[in-house]
């Protein structure tokens, strides 16, 4: 099978750790990956924050790169609902606009085989246990739109549960935002920081050694609160934990 | 209760103080995390939530889509029971319209049920200037009232208040309004809530005019009802000669085997309970039985010019119950308050700017008051995509376009304030479809990584002054992946 | 123009991008919510009644059309109340027992006259077993709507099972809305402080619920 790695502009800029234990772990289940050198970004920060017609080109770029594979895999909830609920939405959008059917065409061709990381393991290549090895006590938090927009349901939790030496602990109010929320962390900023305190808290009260979660974005910013707030935890992206074997442990 | 909002400063300013206030903090997280567990039980009772639901959004919509066939409809009905229906295009005819019938009855107070509507419209502040003083009656609304304070929340406006506080304002304040709070009152829930029984009955008992809203309008039957629990409601709609309704037009549902979808979804999402303590319903007037005069005023105030937007006409669905509010982890962070309107959290931020439009600095930050953590969609009864609107809003703010204010067209401006930022948009946007510029940027951030500060100056301080910033790696992934090629290459 | 003309065109011009669409009202809704949830037998629907009605803090008491009366007499003897209010045409049987002083409600008696007087007793039109709700309809066994709210204790008899239903969608089908309606789920309370219920407010404090029937059946929980 072969599959496009869609990393996102945030992981290759600041956690190409992330790509390359994405590159590791699909490899090591028989999945051939390529990393398109064209890709840039989907475009959600621009949509977000209301350029949904500066969004438009980027759409159709990601679209031009990413067409011609079978899959489209991504270790991003956001990025990964940004293709699958608001590529769609932008489609429409446009058409309502009466500007024609041309921009809702272009992105059909990605929306329905882009998949984020872990339900691209569980729905598509059927596996839980991907032969991970990581002795550690973690704590996981689904991050919104992986868990409301794509709806991810207990599938990382189940891939967490399959890895060999790893205690997962429940967060307390594991489904509430961290406060990320892309332009949201930098124009509210008093309510964002104070979101991201009370997760690192909750986390904090688990006892785990590390908080995962399934997008770097929302981690960049509960790591960045951790180490203001001197916590001793780690944010790890889920990616690095699947990885991550007995011969090959991360770091 | 709107006039107290004219001026407020945008979001951010507002929420920064709230953040910083311990108290409030702490009132607001006991008050909606308890409710939320509770609606949570009270909604998984019902096996069929989804399809309630679904009904509720498919009933408000349809009747939006013809919502001049069904408010003649109503119009009729209503009528024929032996109402009296008037029409408001804005607040300020609505005030007159009030007004004016309040002078008829020759009376200079009324009882008021709670209702958004009246408060979106400061009906009391304009009753005041006539010489007309209205009593607020419901638990929440009198301390809002006696402690010249502003609502909060939808559904308990004094929901930034605990119990001391509460018993304070009480004790303070009671005596100035009418019968003074009982000596040695505590501030244990059940005597606060005697102490307004005791305050308020002689108000009641007097009262010949009553004002409400509605929570929902029959056409079909002309039947209004009002969702309530303490009684008040009651007190207000039977006990006075004259009873005026003030109901915004989007209340409208079209037949009554149509209240057996809001009869169910509502009070689970508000109060979180099977039913609440009382319902009324009422049809016109009945002989020997209530108030013999009713008027109903149909409200418009920027819910035509909502209606007219198609993203955001779905907000005009809500039923008020607030459920989005008890969710939302901004609203508890940054209180009711900091939305500067009589509709906080998220419905209130994106009802708010197109009510009002978004001239004014606190309307044109509502649309950035969320993360867009989406917690509001998913428990909302009517399934209003509340992260939907709000990115649509926030396009109205940042690239302008066509809206229609107070039954016109009018075509916006992009937001000035924003302009820096669309200009970082339109540059990360090339940037984004010439692949080689990013990745020129990509290798300079690489290469001067080690002279990157912790801090950041100028706007980067909003993220630097609470969160540390990621270390910045040695090579960009594109560029690891072409070097070893795909890993496969040597490299580790 | 008049206000009216204006929000009605305000209106059209609003929808002027939706589509026609003359489907008739009863296809555009999907119904495919439950009537009622759950398969009980009409028993277990009385018994969920009581319990709901109890769970909101309402006094559930189950009894026999012969037993009534001396219930009743009971309830007011507890309370000691001396002024009993009581519609037009609740059946006099129901009364006939008891002591104190009957205070007939008439069209000239004024709140205040209403607000001297301790305790009312009613039927009512029809109870609702899912919600623990009792509905009044003005009927003259429950006479005009303040009588029932203005007294700090209501005793409300339903007879069952005829009166009972299982949902809301099933209460509303046999509710006249040309009547003025009170759905009372529990006694008068309040979410205001703290968004925690607390019971007693405005209206009666006290709510007891007499569930009468033919049939000789446990009492719930006096």
């Amino acid at each position: 099978m072969r599959v496009a790695l869609f990393l996102t502009c945030v992981n290759d800029t600041l956690y190409p750790d992330t790509g390359r234990a994405v590159v590791k772990l699909l490899t090591r289940l028989g999945v051939e990956v390529d990393f398109p050198m064209a890709q840039t970004c989907c475009g959600q920060a621009h949509y977000n924050t209301g350029y949904r017609h500066e969004t438009e080109p980027l759409a159709r770029h990601f679209s031009d790169v990413f067409a011609d594979y079978e899959a489209i895999v991504t270790p991003s909830g956001s990025c990964g609902a940004m293709v699958r609920e608001l590529y769609p939405r932008m489609g429409e959008r446009a058409r309502a606009e009466g500007r024609g059917d041309s921009l809702a065409a272009t992105l059909e061709r990605v929306v329905p085989k882009t998949y984020e990381l872990t339900e691209f393991l569980v729905d598509v290549l059927g596996v839980t246990d991907v032969g991970a090895c990581y002795p550690h006590r973690v704590t996981y938090h689904p991050t919104c739109h992986g868990l409301r927009s794509l709806g991810l349901g207990d599938r990382p939790r189940r891939l967490l549960e399959a890895v060999k030496g790893l205690e997962l602990v429940e967060l307390p109010g594991a489904e509430e935002c961290c406060g990320f929320g892309g332009t949201f962390a930098l124009k509210n900023a008093d309510v964002s920081a104070a979101m991201g305190t009370d997760k690192v808290r909750n986390a904090e009260s688990t006892g785990a050694e590390v908080l995962c979660a399934a997008d770097n974005s929302c981690l960049m910013h509960i790591g960045g609160t951790m180490t203001r707030l001197d916590s001793g935890m780690r944010p790890v992206h889920i990616a690095e934990i699947l990885a991550s074997t007995e011969e090959e442990p991360a770091a | 209760m709107s006039g107290t909002f004219v001026g407020m400063p945008a979001f951010p300013k507002a929420a920064h103080e709230a953040v910083g206030n311990q108290t409030l903090r702490g009132n607001l997280r006991h008050a909606t995390h308890t409710i939320r567990a509770k609606r949570a039980k009270a909604v998984a009772e019902v096996s069929d939530w989804a399809a309630l639901r679904e009904a509720g959004k498919r009933i408000k919509d349809h009747t939006l889509r013809h919502l001049d066939r069904y408010l003649e409809q109503l119009e009729e009905s209503v009528t024929a029971a032996g109402g009296t229906v008037h029409w408001a295009a804005d607040a300020e005819e609505a005030n007159r319209i009030v007004a004016q019938l309040v002078k008829e009855t020759g009376e200079s107070e009324v009882v008021k049920v709670k209702s958004m509507a009246t408060q979106e419209i400061g009906l009391n502040e304009a009753l005041e200037a006539e010489g007309i003083r209205a009593y607020e009656t419901d638990l929440a609304e009198l301390i809002v009232q006696l402690g010249k304070d502003r609502p909060s929340h939808i559904l308990v406006p004094a929901i930034h208040r605990n119990r001391g506080e509460i018993r304070d304002i009480f004790e303070r304040e009671m005596s100035e309004w009418g019968r003074p709070a009982p000596e040695g009152l505590t501030d244990t829930p059940a005597e606060l809530a005697e102490a307004a029984r005791l305050h308020l009955r002689e108000k009641f008992l007097r009262a010949k005019v009553g004002i409400s809203g509605a929570n929902f309008m029959v056409a079909e039957t002309g039947t209004l009802v009002v969702v309530e629990s303490e009684g008040n409601g009651r007190m207000c709609l039977t006990l006075p000669e004259t009873l005026i309704s003030v109901v915004g037009i989007e209340k409208i549902v079209p037949t009554w085997r149509d209240l057996e979808v809001f009869l169910q979804t509502l009070p689970r999402s508000s109060t979180a309970e099977r039913m609440n303590p009382y319902t009324s319903m009422w049809t016109g007037t009945t002989d020997g039985d209530g108030p013999q005069t009713f008027h109903l005023v149909l409200l418009d105030n920027g819910r035509t010019d909502t209606l007219a937007d198609e993203v955001g006409r779905q907000a005009l669905r809500c039923i008020r119950c607030s459920a989005c509010l008890n969710v939302c982890p901004v609203y508890e962070r940054a209180g009711g308050h900091a939305y500067g309107s009589v509709y906080p959290g998220p419905i209130g931020a994106i009802l708010s700017p197109q009510l009002r439009g978004t001239a004014s600095e606190i309307d044109a930050s509502l649309p950035y008051a969320s993360s867009l953590c989406g917690a509001c969609y998913e428990v909302c009864p009517v399934a209003i995509d509340i992260p939907e609107v709000l990115v649509h809003l926030r396009e109205r703010v940042v690239e302008g376009g066509q809206v229609v204010r107070e039954g016109n067209k009018v075509v916006l401006q992009p937001a000035k304030g924003h302009a820096a930022e669309r200009t970082a948009m339109r540059a990360a946007r090339w940037a984004f479809t010439h692949p080689g510029a990013l990745r020129t940027g990509q290798r300079l951030a690489s290469r001067t990584r080690r002279l990157h500060p912790r801090t950041l100056p100028g706007p980067g301080r909003a993220w630097s002054d609470s969160r540390d910033l990621p270390a910045v790696p040695a090579e960009p992934f594109r560029d690891w992946w072409q070097r070893t090629n795909g890993g496969k290459g040597g490299a580790k | 123009m008049s206000s009216r003309e204006r929000v009605l065109g305000r209106v059209r011009r609003a929808l002027a991008d939706v589509p026609k669409d003359d489907t008739p009202y009863e296809q555009v809704v999907p119904r495919d919510y439950l009537r009622e949830h759950g398969e009980r037998s009409v028993e277990e629907t009385v018994n969920l009644l009581a319990e709901n009605l109890a769970d909101y803090r309402a006094l559930v008491h189950r009894t026999t059309t012969d037993e009534l009366p001396y219930l009743i007499m009971r309830l007011l003897a507890e309370r000691g109340p001396q002024y009993v209010l009581v519609p037009p045409w609740l059946p006099p049987e129901w009364m006939s027992a008891a002591d104190p002083t009957r205070v007939h409600d008439r069209a000239v008696s004024t709140p205040h006259e209403l607000d001297k007087v301790d305790s009312v007793v009613t039927g009512c039109a029809v109870a609702i077993a899912e919600t623990g709700t009792i509905v009044l309809d003005g009927s003259p066994d429950q006479g005009r709507r303040r009588i029932t709210l203005v007294p700090d204790h209501h005793i409300c008899v339903v007879r069952v099972p005829e009166q009972v239903v299982s949902s809301v969608p099933q209460a509303l089908e046999r509710l006249d809305p040309a009547r003025p309606l009170t759905w009372i789920s529990g006694p008068s309370a309040t979410s205001d402080i703290e968004l925690d219920r607390v019971e007693g407010v405005h209206g009666p404090r006290t709510l007891e619920v007499v569930l009468v029937s033919d049939q000789p059946s446990a009492d719930v929980n006096s």
